[in-house]
């Protein structure tokens, strides 16, 4: 790697955590070898740069950019048609990048209920917000107008944004999964545009418990029940996402005697993630009559978007929950 | 709304539902032409995705059909498609779609009316619910493409350097 000529290396943040980037520092003494083959352009979590100096750049100068969060705001949605712009190579990082993650449930909600919860409801801002101020995207000041950027109503993933090379999920992507992806990309060993960089296979595969026909009768919260630790969680009754989940975690969560929340995803060619689980699990419920197999699902489970779209609401089919006209 | 005529994807299963509406046409029986008919060899071959994808895509109703319970051409298969049915209305209820416009119809390959009033039934259904219009749940207000071009604008002005 070292006798190359240094590429361009940039990471962003958009609506996300911020353990995407932290995964990225967790290939531990490797990131060395990533500062030899790289200099980092841009990373707001870890190093300087700033993004006129990236807006100064040639389009196509940074060899490779990998972007993690969705796009919830109208800067967040500028620095991914700029990076897009600017970059060979988009790769979109983690779950959030990828299909809307946890911010993405953010579409069950519009800008309005959002707004209200944090600004009027909220027990934290309350207190401190009597006139009910809520952020404006335009003020007039004497000096001119101030511009905040806009909120959306709802969350787009980035490839519903701009257009990605490669995408690298998990919530956050394993250490072990980022590096992988970097030396291919270092050795210019790229799978075709578009690929999922890992796996395509489900959690049950590296899962060791023990399978037998399932037949489930009741579903059961994770704190009702304490699951045994050699049989398939699924069959204890307990909602494991693995069924419909990429592999590559190396089931980390059963491991634990804890289900599959599926933070990975659907494999290649699963158009709604949600769905394909739904469809797995509800045709192993064991019961023939209409009204019994509504009370099993209804009863054991009470937020079918929170678990079937857990990671994956904003890039399902239908993306969000209807809005109400009167907004 | 008085004009609206609803666009509804059905899938019928080969061995029951297609030949019921066979039947209907043979036999002359009227229902609305609102419904484009998807044959699937089984209604337990329906994923819970084509019905998301046809919601997302434009259809302002669906139609599952199949066998009787206990009449599957493939022994228990439309007891999966009546499983994840209710699983399938227990999500679109979670998110904001009336469960009018997803349907389960049962019609053997002899019950030709019987389809036809589930059809009827359906389109009248859906006509009044109105046009779902589901892309324009996600279309942001004007406010986005000003605040884009805010951005560059700004940007353009504070990188300019006094010579």
């Amino acid at each position: 790697m070292s006798n190359k000529p240094k590429g361009k290396l940039a990471l962003y943040w958009a609506a996300s955590c911020g353990g995407c980037e932290i995964a990225v520092l967790a290939i531990d003494d490797k990131i060395l070898k990533v500062a030899e083959a790289f200099d980092i352009v841009l990373w707001p979590c870890a190093a300087d740069g700033k993004v006129h100096d990236i807006e100064k750049m040639a389009d196509q100068s940074i060899d490779l950019c990998l972007f993690n969060g969705g796009i919830r705001t109208s800067e967040q949605e500028y620095m991914a048609q700029l990076l897009r712009r600017k970059s060979k190579v988009l790769v979109a990082l983690g779950s959030c990048a990828n299909e809307g993650c946890i911010p993405g449930l953010g579409n069950l909600n519009t800008r309005k209920e959002v707004f209200d919860t944090v600004y009027k409801e909220g027990s934290s801002t309350v207190p401190e917000n009597p006139q009910d101020v809520r952020p404006q995207a335009e003020t007039e000041m004497p000096e001119g107008t101030l511009h905040l950027p806009v909120f959306y109503d709802t969350l787009k993933t980035l490839a519903q944004t701009v257009d990605v090379d490669y995408f690298l999920p998990g919530c956050p992507p394993e250490a072990e999964n980022i590096w992988t992806a970097l030396v291919a990309i270092l050795e210019g060993k790229l799978p075709p545009k578009g690929s999922v960089i890992g796996v395509n296979t489900t959690v049950c595969d590296e899962c060791k418990r023990t399978r037998h026909e399932k037949k489930i009768k009741k579903f059961y919260r994770t704190w009702q029940i304490i699951p045994d630790e050699e049989t398939c969680l699924l069959e204890q009754g307990l909602m494991c996402c693995g069924i419909a989940t990429r592999a590559g975690c190396g089931a980390l969560c059963p491991k634990v005697n804890s289900p599959c929340i599926g933070c990975h995803g659907g494999n290649d060619g699963v158009d709604d993630y949600g769905a394909r689980l739904m469809s797995g699990v509800a045709s192993v419920i064991d019961s023939n009559d209409p009204d019994e197999i509504d009370q099993i699902i209804s009863e054991g489970i009470p937020d079918p978007v929170g678990t079937f779209y857990r990671f994956s609401l904003a890039s399902s089919e239908l993306r969000r929950k209807k809005k109400v006209a009167a907004e | 709304m008085e004009n609206f005529e609803p666009k509804i994807v059905g899938f019928l299963c080969n061995w029951c539902s297609y030949r019921a509406a066979d039947l209907a046409g043979s036999a002359r029986i009227k229902y609305p032409p609102n419904v484009r008919i998807i044959r699937v060899m089984c209604s337990g071959r329906v994923d819970p995705t084509f019905v998301f994808k046809a919601l997302a895509d434009g259809a302002d109703g669906v139609m599952i059909a199949g066998c009787h319970p206990g009449e599957c051409h493939y022994i228990e298969q439309n007891y999966k498609a009546m499983r994840r049915f209710s699983m399938l209305k227990h999500t679109l209820d979670a998110m904001g779609v009336e469960s009018d416009r997803v349907q389960l119809v049962w019609a053997s390959a002899a019950e030709g009316q019987r389809l036809a009033e589930a059809i009827e039934k359906l389109v009248s259904d859906v006509k009044r619910l109105g046009p779902l219009k589901w892309p324009a749940n996600w279309q942001e207000d004007e406010s986005r493409l000003e605040a884009l071009e805010n951005i560059v604008k700004e940007h353009a002005e504070a990188m300019e350097v006094p010579q």
